[in-house]
């Protein structure tokens, strides 16, 4: 038997955790794995809630989340390749003009 | 039991999140993030969400990070280099997380009403949540398939060499 | 029963079927030799024991005396994790696969012939699966070798892709028996041996076809073993690693082998039943209740695996733009087709 507050308490940790690397990290995927950790930390808010409250809507709210991160995903992949191939590095700092 | 569990993979979890940060080589961190998502599934498991942590494992440690180690490997992502932005960053942004966190700590730890959860108590089942999912939730349901196919018009369209390159090499970007 | 019994019952348990597991992994790298030499008009082995039954034991014995060898390049975590993390995965996924009559219990109910009953088994299965595509991708790119790194590509993009028709077309068994529960699924096709089966009573068999081409894909089994096809790319991902850790790889392929064949077993072939159905009454001897369901499944897998072995010795190898076309332009729709075709006659039977 354990509260259900630590699980939020996790949630907003990996949450946290994932807007520091969000800050801190120089490398473009990186900077996109933080985002889905960051997502992940909202996810397991959310099937806490569902838990507490006994609502199946918490979960299926997880799922859409997960459809958008998978969309996400695949785009923002596409957008990093296209990046890489006319500017040859995944630095963020040296991405910083709209034009090449 | 349950404790125990809760102990071990939210440790788990946390050694993941906290191993992304350090490290500095993008599989690494990928990887990390692999282990934060599987025991995040046990987590879902122990709060009876027993699909989605199926969808956890098979979407987002299979899947999407998948893609990602892909990705890493396809562009040979190489170390990253330390820069005056991430040194401003780590400057502004760590104190104000940690000052974010500690406050949705202290409303977590204020709030009441929480009720403890035991091992295996209010199991969610697959057909519960279908029912909810393609009765009440349909169109939202719909409308996600369409997000999926503008994701996969647009991953294609982008992922492609533009129209001049493409005839120099052939499926060189795939 | 208390919780100490249920650990100790569940270890032994664990540890019988991990030990007949890797024997028929063993047994099984056996049997393909030996077939695909008398496909070849040869013996295969036959020098080790009487009819060569000894060799999968001398080979065993061979790479663990062989020399480790460490590339001074590789990524050495990784390269170290690759291996493991393909074996772990290959193994633990029989876990949820239930070989046996559910009636064999304790007092208590505890079954004998499964590890764990899980309300969704068929997604385990594919959960971990889909964790296994990590040990080929991760042991490729650390490898830190331009034939490993292709292998490794060709295999993961594979992998992806073929995934999707492997879990459609598992989706009209799944809507037929409205459970993602192995013994459930099993359970609606027990009822008239064969007819019941979903292969040909659930009118699955498109499914079954589906199923059948991409699990070759997903085992990067022949026609599809492009991943490791030797004429270009020497051995593909595994090319960096020798003795045990080569050892590995193969045992996690044939692992990997006799997991799809006991999906494709509980299924589509109606598991533990017997083909006959109720035509041969089941003697009333409680040692041969507890053990014809395990002959007939363990005769259904083997079967599979011989049907591998023949269209192996049988095809040849496809090119990777035909893999892909086939994958997206062919099985996939197929795949969404039957779904579509099987609701339809379970909402108007």
């Amino acid at each position: 038997m354990i509260p259900l507050s630590w699980y939020l308490l996790l949630s907003a940790a990996l949450f946290s955790l994932g807007v520091i690397g969000f800050l801190i990290k120089r490398n473009l995927i990186t900077v996109f794995m933080s985002i889905e950790l960051m997502l992940n930390g909202v996810n397991l808010s959310f099937v806490t809630f569902a838990h507490q409250w006994h609502l199946v809507k918490g979960q299926i709210f997880v799922f859409f989340v997960m459809v958008v991160a998978a969309a996400e995903a695949a785009v923002g992949l596409a957008i990093i390749i296209a990046i890489f191939r006319t500017r040859a590095t995944l630095a963020v700092d040296r991405i910083d003009l709209m034009k090449l | 039991m349950h404790l125990v569990l809760f102990i071990v993979f939210a440790g788990l979890c946390l050694a993941g999140a906290i191993n992304l940060l350090l490290q500095s080589h993008p599989i690494n961190s990928a990887l990390s993030l692999v282990v934060v998502m599987s025991s995040l599934a046990v987590l879902y498991l122990l709060l009876g969400a027993e699909f989605l942590a199926a969808a956890q494992v098979i979407v987002y440690a299979g899947a999407i990070m998948v893609l990602f180690t892909f990705v890493v490997m396809l562009l040979n992502a190489g170390r990253e280099e330390r820069t005056l932005g991430s040194r401003s960053a780590k400057a502004i942004g760590f104190p104000a997380v940690v000052a974010v966190l500690s406050v949705i700590a202290t409303v977590i730890l204020k709030a009441q009403g929480f009720t403890p959860v035991a091992l295996s108590d209010n199991i969610t089942s697959t057909a519960d949540l279908s029912k909810v999912l393609f009765h009440e939730l349909l169109l939202p349901f719909e409308v996600t398939s369409v997000l999926i196919l503008i994701a996969i018009l647009g991953a294609v369209a982008l992922a492609r060499p533009a129209h001049d390159e493409r005839r120099g090499r052939t499926e060189a970007g795939k | 029963m208390t919780i100490l019994q249920f650990f100790l019952w569940s270890l032994l348990k664990i540890i019988v079927v991990t030990v007949v597991l890797l024997m028929g992994v063993a047994y099984t790298v056996l049997l393909e030799r030996k077939l695909v030499g008398r496909i070849q008009n040869r013996w295969g082995p036959s020098r080790v024991g009487p009819f060569g039954l000894l060799q999968p034991l001398a080979d065993g014995a061979k790479s663990f005396l062989k020399e480790d060898i460490i590339p001074t390049a590789v990524y050495r975590p990784l390269y170290l994790l690759a291996p493991i993390l393909s074996l772990g995965c290959a193994l633990v996924s029989i876990a949820v696969v239930p070989f046996g009559s559910p009636n064999v219990q304790t007092d208590g109910g505890f079954r004998f012939f499964e590890i764990s009953d899980v309300n969704i088994g068929l997604l385990v299965i594919l959960g971990i699966t889909s964790i296994g595509v990590y040990g080929i991708a991760l042991s490729g790119w650390s490898s830190n070798n331009k034939y490993s790194l292709l292998g490794s590509l060709r295999s993961s993009a594979q992998l992806i892709s073929y995934e999707l028709a492997l879990g459609l077309s598992l989706v009209g068994v799944v809507l037929r028996a409205g459970s993602l529960n192995l013994r459930s699924i099993v359970e609606i096709q027990s009822r008239h041996g064969i007819l019941s089966w979903n292969l040909f009573g659930g009118f699955q068999f498109v499914a079954f076809f589906i199923y059948l081409m991409a699990a070759y894909a997903e085992t990067n089994r022949a026609p599809f073993d492009l991943p490791e096809a030797e004429s270009e790319l020497t051995a593909g991902y595994h090319t960096e690693y020798s003795s045990m850790k080569f050892a590995m790889f193969f045992m996690a392929e044939y692992a990997n082998m006799i997991t799809v064949g006991c999906v494709a077993t509980l299924l589509f072939l109606g598991g533990w039943t017997s083909p006959f159905g109720d035509l041969i009454p089941m003697p009333q001897v409680w040692i041969l209740q507890a053990f014809v369901p395990i002959f007939w499944f363990v005769f259904k897998v083997f079967s599979f695996l011989f049907l591998y072995v023949w269209v192996r010795g049988t095809l040849p190898r496809f090119r990777y733009d035909q893999l892909m076309n086939f994958g997206w332009r062919y099985l996939l729709p197929l795949a969404i087709l039957n779904i579509v075709g099987t609701s339809l006659w379970l909402a108007y039977k």
